[in-house]
């Protein structure tokens, strides 16, 4: 058994690690946080440059082709430090989709654009409130154009284009969703950008008056694929959380070092180091069933499904409880605007919502255990 | 990243497989894998008997404590090889719980501090359970502060004269031997005057009171020691070096990693795949398939956390105090676990007889059992304060007796 990163891909965590501590500081993150930019321009032409972005993207397509593991590396990576950049849109959604259900064409056009940075995309799948459903697409197609409105999207200002999920039927079955690939650029979309709980990452509303709807994939299969699509994007962003949920570890360890009351370190009273083991419980829980959803995606095994739901429940968990025990850690500072606490704690609840909610995978992964049972 | 044995472990789990297949007692396969944390009951058979037997017939082939030194009983396998066969050996595994803390705990010690006589002569009888030993650490002062213990050794010539009370020792009412702690100088801070023994449980002026838990089991027990003598050759390292001596035995029990604590989950999920609720399927419940869904992760996470202790273990880095995790995690969890399978169970959940109780009453079983996991071998709190401190590197918790000669430490809270 060998159940843990090979040295080359720990490698390249220590270029990223590296590169990201240079090109990402929390001021850069804070940049975008306060409305300065819509997304960090430098820190994504850098990732481009590092051949991060194109990391599982075959080199055929313009990618480096080293594989899904490496993305998981480097998706921890950017979760550390919060990467203000619209990468988990465009890497983990829109070129997993092309990957999985794209024709040649389109993944001839649009791949080497993400690999080098020239394209963002997104999906559009949510339509206000409630949790992913085959039911609650209402976005109507006719006559090969869109029409109707998405929210939110994640990065759909910023985005050159967009996976659409749209009602190709009306049985109210997984079978009535489609997927088109929507150029954002070509006209009859608008998109409004919306405040959010973590502005250091875009959230959008998009309206589809006539936009020009190219079919992703085959007709009425959407449901099946983004399924699939959602799967691999859940792995991915555990990472991100894992990144996050540890560093927030790592930040209230220091301050509990650093911190003294009542002429002692904070660090040595048992209610803070229980706290702190705690944290460091979930993160422990959480990157071991990441690492699990790792080896399923990077070989594409049967238990991906099962393993994606268990990654994504246990990494949101890990990363909401240590972003929020890290303020507590940090006590009237932590609720700073100066501290990065709350940055952190935003993130983390962004994250947390970003594929539905911890109900909606909490379903998935009963059922999909439930199947294997049944089995 | 993968699951895949190397050549070479891919033979040793073959070979293990094969002969387990040939040779194990398959009449109580069933038994044992319905048996549950606090209840492992086999019809018409005397489990210490029907363990005994097991662990004998692997000693003869050589599996018993396959990772000791063959000289000793062993087959000399590696760490990883060790694992396997515990994979291997899976159900039948829960038979031998009574030599855990022989093989896992003293006889690590023995090997380390005992004559190479003395080795040869104790250890392959402990591999083999033929001889049961026991742990006598815990005492009524001194449990989580397992140097604050009190038993006197005094040197009487060549001999050494103990007095003294462990308790919460198991097994101890069918232990031929065990490792012992004692004091040896009170005069001086607590850790620096311990020293360690090991000795015949049938040595005169040793008397064994089982207690009863409350569970209703006994399993452990208070342990009297009035006028014991034993040989200075049985001393266990230094005289006053006995903590280190200790340290050596705690730290193995983490190494026992591997054989996964229990959390109550497979035997969940299977419940209320089964359970309805009006009719409809329990699993199609909102609650109950949150509740479910986040003790899955619990249970996967620490499953996939023991497969990285594995890989490291593979890789021939030691297991360190982040093992600490699985039975801080697993003991809350069995606890809730078999409270939340009650209350699933309606007013009639408070039953527990085999016959009336659901499920032949596990739950109920691992709801009075549960309490001790998060006790023995390390509270919760001493977990956490491990990990605190050894992982992340927080200080030490601050220690008014440590520079305080032993004799002069208070003993009652309150007056
Ligand atoms: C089923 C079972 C089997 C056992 N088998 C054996 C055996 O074979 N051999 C043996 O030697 N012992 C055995 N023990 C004893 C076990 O190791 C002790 O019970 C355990 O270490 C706790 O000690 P205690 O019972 O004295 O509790 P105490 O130490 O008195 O603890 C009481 C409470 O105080 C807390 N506490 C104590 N110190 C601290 C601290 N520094 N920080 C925070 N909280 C603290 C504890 O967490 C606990 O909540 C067994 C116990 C059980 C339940």
């Amino acid at each position: 058994m060998n159940f843990d990163f090979s040295d080359d891909q720990k490698q390249l965590r220590d270029q990223a690690r590296r590169f990201l501590a240079e090109k990402c500081q929390p001021k850069a993150v804070r940049a975008v946080l306060e409305g300065k930019a819509d997304y960090d321009r430098d820190l994504w032409k850098g990732l481009a440059e590092m051949g991060f972005l194109g990391v599982a993207i075959p080199e055929e397509y313009g990618g480096t082709g080293a594989g899904h593991l490496e993305l998981c590396v480097i998706a921890e990576e950017l979760g550390r430090v919060l990467a203000p950049v619209p990468f988990s849109s465009t890497v983990y959604l829109a070129a997993e989709a092309l990957l999985l259900a794209g024709s040649e064409e389109q993944k001839q056009k649009w791949l080497p654009k993400i690999s080098s940075g020239d394209a963002i995309g997104t999906l559009a799948l949510f339509e206000g409130t409630g949790n992913p459903s085959p039911a609650a697409v209402k976005l109507a197609v006719s006559n090969g154009t869109l029409t109707g409105a998405k929210k939110p999207v994640a990065d759909g200002a910023i985005a050159d284009f967009a996976i659409v999920a749209a009602r190709t039927g009306n049985s109210g079955r997984e079978t009535d969703v489609s997927l088109f690939l929507v150029d954002l650029k070509a006209g009859g979309v608008t998109a409004k950008p919306l405040q959010n709980v973590d502005p250091s990452r875009q959230q959008a509303e998009l309206t589809f008056a006539g936009a020009k709807a190219e079919p992703l994939g085959a007709a009425n299969e959407g449901w099946s694929i983004l399924s699939r699509v959602m799967d691999r994007a859940a792995v991915l962003i555990a990472f991100e959380q894992v990144g996050g949920a540890d560093r927030a570890l790592e930040m209230g360890r220091d301050y509990a070092l650093d911190r003294i009351a009542f002429g002692r370190q904070i660090g040595s009273f048992q209610a803070i180091k229980h706290i702190l083991a705690d944290m460091y419980v979930s993160a422990t829980l959480a990157r071991s069933n990441s690492y699990y959803g790792a080896w399923a995606l990077s070989t594409d095994a049967a238990e991906l499904p099962e393993a994606a739901a268990a990654a994504r429940i246990s990494a949101t968990q890990a990363f909401q409880h240590c972003a929020k025990q890290n303020i507590q850690v940090h006590g009237g500072m932590g609720f700073t605007w100066e501290f990065d606490c709350h940055l952190y704690y935003r993130r983390s609840n962004a994250l947390a919502l970003s594929l539905g909610s911890q109900s909606y995978w909490e379903d998935q992964l009963i059922d999909r255990m439930r199947q294997k049972n049944a089995a | 990243m993968n699951f895949d044995d190397t050549p070479q472990e891919a033979e040793f789990r073959a070979k293990a497989r094969a002969w387990i297949d040939a040779n194990a007692p398959k009449q109580y396969e069933e038994e044992l894998r319905k048996a549950s944390l606090g209840r492992v009951v086999l019809k018409g058979a005397n489990i210490l008997e029907v363990a005994k037997a097991w662990q004998k017939k692997k000693a003869d082939a050589g599996w018993a404590v396959p990772h000791w030194p063959k000289e000793y009983g062993g087959r000399g396998a590696s760490p990883i090889e060790r694992v396997i066969w515990q994979q291997e050996e899976g159900v039948f595994g829960k038979l031998t719980a009574m030599f855990i803390i022989g093989q896992g705990m003293c006889g690590p010690t023995m090997m380390a501090y005992a004559s190479e006589e003395q080795k040869r002569h104790y250890l392959p009888p402990l591999g083999s359970g033929e001889k049961i030993w026991c742990q006598l650490f815990s005492e009524p002062a001194g449990g989580s502060d397992v140097a604050g213990l009190r038993t006197r050794a005094e040197k009487d010539g060549d001999d050494w004269i103990i007095n003294g009370q462990k308790i919460w020792t198991s097994g101890a009412h069918y232990s031929d031997y065990g490792i012992l702690i004692t004091r040896t100088d009170p005069t001086v801070p607590k850790h620096k005057g311990l020293t360690m023994f090991f000795l015949d449980m049938k040595s005169e002026g040793v008397e064994v009171r089982p207690i009863k838990q409350a569970n209703g089991n006994s399993d452990f027990n208070e342990v009297y020691f009035t006028n014991v003598r034993i040989p200075d050759s049985q001393r266990l390292g230094a005289v006053g070096d006995g903590w280190n001596v200790s340290l050596t035995t705690l730290m193995n029990e983490r190494m026992s990693i591997g054989a996964n604590v229990a959390t109550g989950f497979p035997e969940l999920f299977d419940y209320c795949s089964s359970l309805t609720f009006d009719g409809a399927p329990a699993l199609d419940d909102r609650a109950v398939r949150s509740k479910l869904a986040n003790w899955a992760v619990k249970a996967s996470g620490l499953r996939y956390t023991s497969f990285r202790s594995i890989s490291a273990l593979s890789k021939g880095q030691r297991p360190g105090p982040e093992n600490s995790i699985g039975k801080l995690v697993a003991g809350s969890m069995i606890q809730e676990v078999a409270m939340y399978a009650l209350d699933l169970q309606g007013a009639a959940g408070v039953l527990s007889g085999p016959e009336d109780a659901e499920v032949a009453g596990r739950f109920q079983a691992m709801l009075l059992r549960s309490p001790a996991t998060r006790v023995e071998g390390g509270t919760d709190e001493i977990l956490r304060n491990i990990i605190a401190e050894r992982v992340l590197g927080l200080p030490g918790d601050i220690r008014v007796d440590k520079d305080v000669p032993f004799n002069q430490i208070p003993t009652k809270g309150r007056a």
